[in-house]
């Protein structure tokens, strides 16, 4: 039997659990950015779009998705809170109108559909695609801005690093979206729609250039963190990818596109999981040992992590196989 | 600028008491659409499918809602509250990561079958999304109110102090997570979620209801409106006289747990026998309304009601006036209050059940009138039932943000300014009451357009094809 005793002795099998929470959290960040990152950046097509009919598609296509998709941040921030309580404690009042700002984004991406779908005036539709678009774009550069910020320990809420992270994520969430729409609606939407995920993708690659070049110049250990082999051969493969990305999506094969862009989340959240390591604040140099919860409650959270996380993916397994592809235009309800 | 630690408490005050209404809708929902949902495959009867239908739509515009709204309190945790969430993470950080991953993933992830997806799954499947989906509406309840409950009556932690602040360190997760409060603090507020959706539905269907028999204007879809009107009577009966009788063992508890919150409630400055308890309550004078004395009050006083509330049968038994404890008190006319009304439209409730189950029985349910004006007038009320008892909670617990270990004032953010507080209040005022102002739209536009109807019925593409029964007078005859 398990007992409160042996829980609290030492750490479950004698794991490294801070280590393990701490790729862990980065683990949920990622999946948060590659679900709702395609969905952002199918928010942010729709904005380019001309006639009803395309933009409807594009509501329909993430409609069954999207909030499942978003629980991953909720998951995010309370497994941060959970095994790191300091650490969220000072990040999120640390970034207080940052984190407003992200939150005011997510509530216009996620109310503006459910109320374009309510009327058909022009007006009234117009104004919601542009809340829709604002609050799609709007999430991840503030996300990303707060990821910036975080990585380099900036206190404002703006700053260059931040900008630029932003940047990246933002267009990262375009190329995601391109190629979720092309899967969802290959005959629905205009080929401009390939297109689109073809400029961000290269758009992202300089971004990403930037975002080294700027980390260089203002991490105190500067290049030399960067030149963490793991780094390089994640920035290598990405360049890879970018081109796999680009021949794919012009062959049509979106769902090698799609997985290409979530290889390409992961590796950029795990470079700056990688930079930041050990520290989870850098911002007041509190390292994962130091702001890590007790080893009883961590135990008690590991043991739900392993039961409740894989149960978690087999529903996304069943939700992604039944509306799997494209969709077709029937009545919801 | 308004202070921060002043501004925080008033945003997040705010941002629940908004984000309540929503997993009220949705709790109190889900058990009827999986009875909905279940009743529509057994049956293939049209009136559930439409039932099914129609009560999705307002679940699912309700979840949007909730879930917006939901993600910023899990996010003031850290911005507004830091140094509690820094003293408190290894006993509260736990379950809400544990409610995202149990319940928020199942309900998020099978809504959106249960929502777009009867076409594409057999019915097998189909009904197990209801299920999920109601099965993480209440699993999320569960692990909130764990984290709620324990601020209440805390217990299995001990407390250290770390470079100088002050951590709570968890040591019997049993006892912290099944902690005195939480059972009852669990069945009231899920039985208070159905009955406030039961009144509703009661209202909103007495009102067509009344239109069609009373007014005698013709209505389409008069069945749906009238089996609604019936399966949420049936409800109403069931949670009325359920919520008032275990609220009266939920006071007990907290005079046992809380003795300074239930002198809140009750008004009672110095510590006394034998006191009344005033079910209504008279305010004598302007003062009495801001500062409630149950010594001065004039009202229908049941003598020694209140010791015997407390003390579960002892008239005679003594209650700690405010006056005896160190801390300051809370602000007792905000209890006070909130909790009259709340009892009091916990006994409206019951008597709105009482008659119309009444009518029911004599075969005049669609004919009183009166009834139905009655129903109309309270479809909110259980809403505003549920606001009140939060606010008896949550303001009765003051000056304490967990009671007896920490003040409140110890845990705001410490490097909070107050013009980033006020920015952030006064964005949130603006950007709820616009969302509150949607959301009533939104959900009047559906109640309007009604349940879907003639050609948009049968979605199942194997369902015979069923006679028109004229004779659906009670949906549930199979
Ligand atoms: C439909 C709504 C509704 C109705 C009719 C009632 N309640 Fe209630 N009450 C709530 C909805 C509610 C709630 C959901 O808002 C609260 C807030 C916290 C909780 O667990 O339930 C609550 C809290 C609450 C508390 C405060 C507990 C605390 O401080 O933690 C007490 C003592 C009662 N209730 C007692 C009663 C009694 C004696 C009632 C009737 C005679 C009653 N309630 C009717
Ligand atoms: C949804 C129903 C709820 C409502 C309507 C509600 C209402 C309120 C109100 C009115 C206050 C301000 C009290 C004051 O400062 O005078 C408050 C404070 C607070 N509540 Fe709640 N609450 C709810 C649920 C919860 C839950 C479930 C939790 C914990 C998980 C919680 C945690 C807090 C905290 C941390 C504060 C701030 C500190 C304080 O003022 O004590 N609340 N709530
Ligand atoms: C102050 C405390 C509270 C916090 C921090 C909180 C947190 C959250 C979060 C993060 C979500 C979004 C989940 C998603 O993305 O699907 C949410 C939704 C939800 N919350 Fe709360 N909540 C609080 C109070 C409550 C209370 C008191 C209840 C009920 C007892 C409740 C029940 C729900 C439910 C059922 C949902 C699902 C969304 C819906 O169905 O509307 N919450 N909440």
């Amino acid at each position: 039997m398990i007992s409160v005793e042996s829980l609290s002795a030492g750490p479950l099998f004698g794991l490294p659990l801070p280590e393990i929470w701490f790729g862990l959290i980065f683990a949920l960040l990622a999946t948060f950015l590659f679900l709702d990152g395609f969905d952002f950046g199918a928010g942010a097509i729709f904005g380019l779009l001309d006639t009803d009919h395309e933009r409807e598609t594009v509501l329909a296509a993430i409609g069954p998705f999207w909030d499942g998709n978003e629980v991953w941040l909720v998951v995010f921030g309370g497994a941060l809170f959970a095994a790191f309580p300091e650490a969220y404690a000072t990040l999120f009042s640390r970034h207080y109108l940052l984190m407003f700002g992200i939150l005011g984004a997510l509530i216009l991406r996620g109310l503006a559909p459910e109320m374009y779908e309510q009327r058909h005036d022009k007006r009234w539709q117009q104004a919601w695609s542009i809340a829709f678009v604002v609050g799609s774009v709007l999430a991840p550069f503030l996300l990303g801005v707060f990821a910036g910020n975080w990585l380099v320990g900036n206190e404002g809420s703006m700053s260059l690093v931040g900008v630029i992270v932003g940047l990246t994520l933002t267009l990262l969430t375009v190329v995601s979206g391109a190629a979720f729409l092309q899967l969802k609606a290959p005959t629905d939407l205009p080929d401009r729609v390939s297109t689109y995920g073809q400029y961000a993708i290269s758009g992202y690659l300089l971004a990403v250039v930037a975002t080294l070049v700027i980390l260089a110049v203002q991490l105190p250990s500067g290049l030399s963190t960067l030149l963490h082999p793991a780094i390089i051969a994640l920035v290598v493969t990405s360049i890879g990818l970018t081109a796999g990305y680009v021949v794919a999506m012009q062959r049509g094969e979106s769902l090698l596109a799609l997985g290409t862009a979530a290889v390409l989340t992961y590796g950029l959240v795990t470079v700056v999981a990688i930079i930041m390591y050990p520290a989870i604040d850098p911002a007041t140099g509190a390292t994962i040992s130091e702001t890590i919860v007790s080893t009883l409650p961590l135990n008690l959270m590991s043991m739900a992590a392993a039961l409740l996380l894989p149960l978690v993916a087999s529903y996304f397994v069943v939700l992604y196989s039944v509306f799997s592809g494209p969709i077709t235009h029937e009545e919801a309800y | 600028m308004v202070d921060p630690f002043l501004a925080s408490r008033l945003q997040f005050a705010l941002t629940t008491m908004v984000h309540i209404i929503f997993p009220v809708m949705s709790m109190g929902l889900a058990p009827f659409l999986i009875y909905f949902t279940w009743k529509d495959i057994r049956t293939g009867k049209p009136v559930y499918e439409q039932l099914r239908r129609f009560w999705t739509k307002i679940f699912a515009i309700s979840f949007v809602v909730g879930t917006v709204t939901g993600i910023v309190l899990e996010f003031e945790f850290g911005t507004n509250f830091a140094a509690f969430a820094t003293a408190a993470g290894e006993l509260f950080g736990g379950p809400l990561a544990v409610e995202g991953m149990m319940a928020f993933m199942l309900e998020a992830t099978f809504l959106g079958i249960f929502v777009f997806g009867r076409k594409r799954v057999g019915d097998k499947l189909y009904f197990l999304s209801s299920v999920a989906v109601g099965l993480g509406t209440w699993l999320s309840a569960v692990w909130i109110l764990i984290a709620n409950s324990w601020m209440q009556t805390p217990r299995g932690f001990r407390t250290v102090t770390e470079d100088g602040q002050m951590i709570i360190k968890l040591v019997d997760p049993i006892a912290a997570y099944f902690n005195p409060r939480f059972g009852y603090m669990f069945v009231h507020m899920q039985n208070a979620a159905v009955e406030s959706v039961a009144l509703f539905m009661a209202g909103i269907a007495a009102y067509y209801v009344f239109k069609h028999h009373v007014r005698n204007i013709e209505i389409d879809n008069v069945n749906f409106w009238e089996t609604t009107l019936k399966i949420a009577l049936i409800a109403l009966l069931i949670t009325a006289p359920f919520q008032v009788y275990q609220g009266d063992m939920y006071a007990r508890q907290v005079a046992e747990t809380q003795p300074q919150k239930f002198a809140a409630m009750e008004a009672v400055w110095e510590t006394d026998s034998y006191v009344p308890e005033y079910m209504i309550a008279f305010p004598t004078s302007l003062d009495s309304i801001t500062d409630p004395r149950a010594k001065e009050l004039f009202g229908l006083g049941i003598p020694g009601g209140a010791s015997w509330l407390a003390s579960g049968g002892d008239p005679n038994a003594e209650i700690r006036g405010l006056n005896s404890f160190e801390a300051q008190s809370p602000p007792v006319a905000i209890v006070f209050w909130a909790f009259r009304a709340m009892v009091g439209m916990g006994f409206w409730f019951i008597l709105l059940s009482f008659w119309g189950g009444y009518r029911w029985y004599k075969g005049q349910l669609f004919d009183d009138g009166l009834l139905h004006k009655a129903l109309m007038g309270s479809s909110l009320l259980g809403i505003i039932a549920v606001e009140l008892g939060w606010v008896v909670t949550e303001v009765g617990r003051q000056p304490w943000i967990i009671q007896g270990v920490m003040k409140t004032s110890e845990g705001v953010s410490p490097g909070l300014t107050g013009t980033e507080a006020t920015i952030t209040l006064i964005s949130f005022l603006v950007v709820y009451l616009t969302l509150l102002g949607l959301y009533t739209y939104v959900i009047a536009r559906v109640i309007r357009n009604g349940p879907p109807r003639g050609e948009q019925l049968r979605e199942r593409p194997d369902r015979t094809p069923m006679p028109e029964s004229p004779t659906m007078e009670v949906a549930d005859n199979d």
